[in-house]
């Protein structure tokens, strides 16, 4: 099959998919289409052609890599449109219930009682809330007494603040008087940009 | 601008301390322990006489100020058998605020990360939209807890100024007074957090009225917003409930 009606099928399939849609089913489904053996770096040249082609302005929608998958979005340009039909505010965390977040997103896996010794707070109740909104998952219990459930971040967490894994969240900025030694991993600079190029996976 | 309130929790008294800290724009590798205490102590205060719950994890964090500043009191150790570095009585609260602070501040780069939902939306969400409701709401702000401890602050000056000689016993609930803040927003539409307090007069009065404010904000019946900081902070109902 020609490479742009390969293009076409694999903008198709991204389309059709309600959750992001992972390379191995894009391999899967378009393989069909393909002569020869489809690779998964024919794929990602061609996705990376598809998310150029929606970067120009007359295009509503961005392709977003989202735990590990690909999913169009509508742009944060067009936000305010989306924002002002809405009844209520977007789903709004609280200041506690983004410091456990990120508290759990950065040191997992982590106890309840970790992340309260953290805050120096009672956290119970906004792990509890954490977990109903399915962006925390309990990953099982430590081997201590009591035996503590173990917390991590879920595939919801990754989907909400369009990740394609924990490796892209912004480094933490370590207070650098204290750690002038470290320099290196110091990330002052803030990765506010979603469309940041991949890495190499 | 207008600006938002949801209390979803009380931050801590790591929290308090940094606020503290920004407040009087202390290097927090240099923490004057005395006076932090003697505004910790403040803090706390007005956090008894609301009665607020966290009071346990507070009043460690008063035990361990007041340890730090009794140490720093005695003279340093003359003592020839010890030569290891004197430590610093603060480095142990410096270490757990710095490390508290960076997860702070990494909650705050998560917030202003692309958000389904918020910055971005899938197909299918305007059909997940009552339409019923289309109030316009700017960028919002959060208003902590300590910003609404001020405004009671000044509250309470002007109570107590009132003071009446006579002894009664008075019941107040705080049923009752979200009751009634519920009912002035049903009439008026939209009061001042100050108009609240127009009919307390007494400290009691004044805490009921307050802790049922703080009631409605955490279960989000109500909510507050402020125009600027320290500006005058407006009340309505969440409107969320058609």
């Amino acid at each position: 099959m020609e490479n742009s009606r390969l293009k076409g099928a694999i903008e198709a399939l991204i389309f059709a998919s309600e959750h992001p849609i992972k390379m191995e089913k894009l391999v899967e489904l378009a393989g069909h289409e393909s002569e020869g053996e489809l690779e998964r770096k024919d794929i990602r040249a061609i996705i990376e052609e598809i998310r150029s082609d929606y970067e120009a302005p007359e295009r509503g929608l961005c392709l977003m890599d989202v735990a590990g998958g690909y999913q169009f979005r509508t742009k944060k340009e067009f936000s305010y449109l989306l924002q002002k039909l809405k009844a209520k505010r977007p789903p709004r965390f609280g200041r506690a219930a983004m410091e456990v977040l990120a508290i759990v997103a950065y040191r997992q896996p982590i106890t309840r009682a970790e992340v309260e010794d953290l805050r120096g707070v009672d956290s119970g109740a906004v792990v509890r809330s954490l977990l109903e909104k399915k962006l925390i998952k309990i990953l099982g219990k430590k081997e201590v007494p009591g035996r503590p459930m173990i917390y991590g971040t879920s595939r919801g967490f990754l989907e909400t603040f369009g990740l394609r894994d924990l490796t892209q969240l912004p480094s933490l900025k370590e207070f650098v008087e204290l750690e002038e030694a470290d320099e290196g991993i110091i990330g002052l600079a803030r990765e506010e940009d979603a469309g940041e190029k991949a890495p190499d996976v | 601008m207008d600006y938002q309130v949801r209390l979803d929790s009380f931050e801590g008294p790591l929290d308090l301390l940094l606020h503290l800290i920004r407040k009087h724009e202390i290097d927090i590798m240099n923490i004057p322990i005395a006076l932090i205490t003697e505004q910790y102590l403040q803090y706390i205060e007005m956090m008894k006489l609301l009665n607020l719950d966290l009071a346990g994890e507070y009043i460690l964090m008063t035990a361990t100020l007041m340890h730090i500043k009794s140490k720093m009191l005695l003279p340093p150790v003359d003592d020839e058998e010890s030569d290891e570095d004197e430590e610093d009585p603060r480095e142990e609260l410096v270490r757990r605020l710095l490390e508290y602070k960076k997860y702070k501040e990494a909650s705050q780069d998560l917030e202003a990360m692309d958000r389904l939902d918020r910055d971005n939306f899938l197909k299918g969400y305007i059909e997940e939209i009552d339409r019923a409701e289309g109030k316009e709401e700017d960028a919002c702000h959060d208003v902590s807890l300590f910003d609404l401890l001020e405004a009671l602050n000044d509250v309470l000056k002007s109570v107590r100024t009132f003071k009446s000689h006579e002894v009664e016993l008075e019941k107040i609930s705080v049923k009752e007074k979200m009751d009634g803040i519920l009912d002035s927003l049903k009439k008026e539409g939209a009061i001042t957090f100050q108009s609240l307090f127009d009919t307390s007069s007494t400290k009691g009065d004044v805490v009921a009225t307050f802790l049922a404010l703080l009631e409605l904000i955490k279960t989000n019946a109500i909510r507050a917003f402020q125009g600027e900081t320290f500006g005058t902070i407006r009340i309505t109902s969440s409107g969320t409930i058609h």
